[in-house]
């Protein structure tokens, strides 16, 4: 028998207390786990993008289009580096809720602007060549399976062929990847020329811009040139960095880092008051005990040591549980979610955050009944039972 | 009995202060016990008999006056110094037994040695000796809850004896029990007392169980009325 032994014992006495407790700290860290995940996946966007890469969208929103002459103006503005274009396809493959990012792209200037995507020099030749060719990041082929050679049909939520229909035939020329595997690569690109000749609306324009500047100092003065030269015409435009534009773009579905801070601040104020609780009650009744404990010779400070660590493995047994909940959870959905939220996993740092709040969740609801074993007198601990 | 006293109180004052009351128990106590000695304590209600024992076992401190135990005085050491002092020479038998009940018999009479230096082995050896002692070898495995009250008493003997303190320090311990099972706990004590050595010091308030100790000291309004039992 060790103290350890003690511990376990007291902890273990009413089974379904300690199954009610665990219960609510197993809650609170897999909700806190499962959401940490999603602000993770929400902020890699945000995390991955360029320093100097600026994004340039309609001023009335980005769903409106921008005229195609605009690419050749921008270029020519001073601190420019590389300028490329894209297009919202609205794809999906086969059904409609099977989303697939799907973006229409200048080929020739796409790779020199995503510089951190990188593709083998001979299938990007064969795509160039290939007017009816499709590249597919890397986590698209892990996805589906597809490969290079294979020929899939996309269809648009947005557009119709000339001929009415909705599907597109592509063959895939090959497959880009990141040089950081937490860069997004879950989606396709087709060329932005084929696109354009095939649907039969649009005319010729452009859904945003992105370009590259010469250095990330210069972010802020291009971004200023390029909205002042657009200012008064139809298409007046709205340039942030990258960034920002990833930040903002997240911002539109609600402030989420509020929101998480919240539910995780309630669920860890719920289990400190619950917890807290149980403790204090858990030690109280065990006054006449620790009395017998203090008048056998076991030192206040022994006491005090079992019952911080009877709070700590609380903490510890019902945090586990829960960050191994949420890390079975997370891996379950993120799959699924791939498309839409890549990057949805618990990182290091998530699980060390929740070690932090193990041990201070352990701290705090032990410490009290803990000072108040280690102050207890024997003489008044006997005569109040 | 050794000629020698086990302890030796002088000038013993206790009060108890409750706001601006205070509550004289002793002035001016006086009291020898001698090693190897059953002493039993007899007095009414209130009389200061539990008092007293919290003194002798180190767990409450006089206002003034000393307590001496083997020619040392206790009444000045620290609180962790006192547990170290109860954990080697002192064994306590309470009423209501004061078994934990979240642990088996074993286990019980072990925790005493989790403060010795004894290897597991050593200690469950030790269990062993001290459970076959008061007769429970075959009850090792239960817990509190599933013993009588007797039994329960017996596992509180056998934890007060498992570490051989030369004291055992017992407060009413036949209180909550029948004549019979009260007389085979009497018994077992006079035989830890004659055959074993323990000094015992015994409060209680049945005259049939002060007939078991050698010395009776009647505890009345602060001070001894001593008188010899006629065996
Ligand atoms: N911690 C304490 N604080 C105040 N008064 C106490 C305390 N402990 C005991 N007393 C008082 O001291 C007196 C003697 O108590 P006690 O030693 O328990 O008597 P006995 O064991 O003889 O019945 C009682 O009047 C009791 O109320
Ligand atoms: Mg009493």
């Amino acid at each position: 028998m060790t103290d350890l032994f003690l511990v376990y014992k007291n902890l273990t006495r009413k089974k379904m207390r300690l199954f009610l407790t665990c219960f609510a700290i197993f809650i609170a860290f897999l909700i806190f786990g499962a959401v940490s995940a999603l602000k993770g996946a929400l902020d890699s966007g945000v995390e991955m993008s360029a320093d100097n890469r600026l994004v340039v969208i309609n001023k009335i929103n980005f769903t409106q289009p921008l005229p195609f002459s605009y690419v050749n103006k921008v270029k020519a503005l001073d601190g420019v580096k590389n300028v490329t274009h894209a297009n919202w396809f609205g794809g999906y493959y086969q059904e409609p809720s099977k989303q697939l990012m799907t973006m229409a792209v200048e080929g020739a200037t796409y790779f020199k602007v995503y510089d951190e995507l990188t593709i083998e020099p001979e299938n990007y030749t064969n795509w160039m060549k290939n007017q009816t060719g499709l590249l597919i990041g890397e986590r698209i082929a892990e996805q589906y399976g597809w490969k290079v050679g294979d020929k899939i049909p996309i269809s648009s939520n947005i557009f119709s062929h000339k001929d009415g229909g909705h599907t597109w035939q592509f063959t895939i020329q090959g497959i880009f990847k990141p040089l950081d595997q937490k860069t997004d690569t879950s989606y396709v690109i087709l060329h932005y020329k084929y696109f354009k000749e095939t649907q039969t609306f649009g005319g010729t324009s452009v859904g945003w811009l992105i370009l590259t500047t010469q250095s990330p100092s210069l972010n802020e003065q291009v971004a200023k040139a390029i909205d002042a030269n657009f200012v008064n015409s139809a298409a007046e435009t709205k340039t942030s960095t990258e960034k920002a534009f990833n930040k903002a773009f997240i911002e539109q579905i609600g402030n989420i880092g509020l929101i998480i801070y919240g539910v995780v601040f309630m669920a860890f104020f719920t289990i400190l008051i619950v917890v807290g609780n149980t403790m204090v009650l858990a030690v109280r009744e065990r006054t006449k005990e620790i009395a017998v404990f203090k008048t056998l010779g076991f030192s206040s400070m022994r006491i005090f040591k079992m019952i911080l660590t009877e709070s700590f493995l609380l903490s510890f047994i019902g945090g586990l549980l829960g960050m191994v909940g949420a890390y079975l959870v997370v891996g379950g959905v993120s799959k699924g979610l791939a498309g839409i939220l890549p990057n949805l996993l618990i990182g290091p740092n998530t699980w060390a955050q929740a070690i932090g709040y193990m041990l201070l969740l352990g701290f705090v609801t032990g410490i009290i009944p803990a000072i108040n074993a280690l102050r207890l007198n024997i003489v008044s601990a006997f005569s109040r039972a | 009995m050794s000629e020698k006293n086990i302890f030796k109180l002088t000038n013993l004052v206790k009060r108890f202060t409750k706001g601006k009351e205070t509550l004289s128990i002793f002035e001016d106590l006086n009291l020898s016990i001698k090693e190897g000695d059953f002493v039993a304590i007899m007095g009414p209600s209130g009389s200061g008999k539990t008092t007293l024992l919290n003194m002798l076992g180190g767990v409450d401190q006089p206002t003034s006056g000393e307590v001496e135990f083997d020619g040392k005085g206790i009444e000045k050491l620290s609180e962790n110094q006192l547990a170290k002092w109860r954990a080697s020479n002192v064994g306590f038998i309470f009423q209501f037994y004061n078994l934990m009940p979240m642990l088996n018999a074993h286990r019980n009479v072990e925790l005493p040695l989790l403060l010795t230096q004894l290897k597991s082995k050593e200690r469950s050896q030790r269990v062993e000796t001290a459970l076959e002692l008061v007769g429970l070898k075959d009850r090792a495995k239960h817990m509190p809850g599933e013993l009588s009250g007797g039994q329960q008493q017996r596992v509180a003997i056998a934890r007060a004896v498992v570490s051989d303190p030369k004291l055992l320090l017992c407060d009413e311990p036949t209180g909550d029990l029948d004549r019979q099972t009260a007389d085979e706990i009497l018994e077992m004590l006079q035989l830890l007392n004659r055959e074993f050595g323990k000094t015992i010091i015994m409060v209680t308030h049945d005259p049939s169980a002060a007939k078991f100790a050698n010395r009776v000291l009647h505890l009345d309004k602060g001070k001894f009325v001593e008188k010899e039992l006629s065996l």
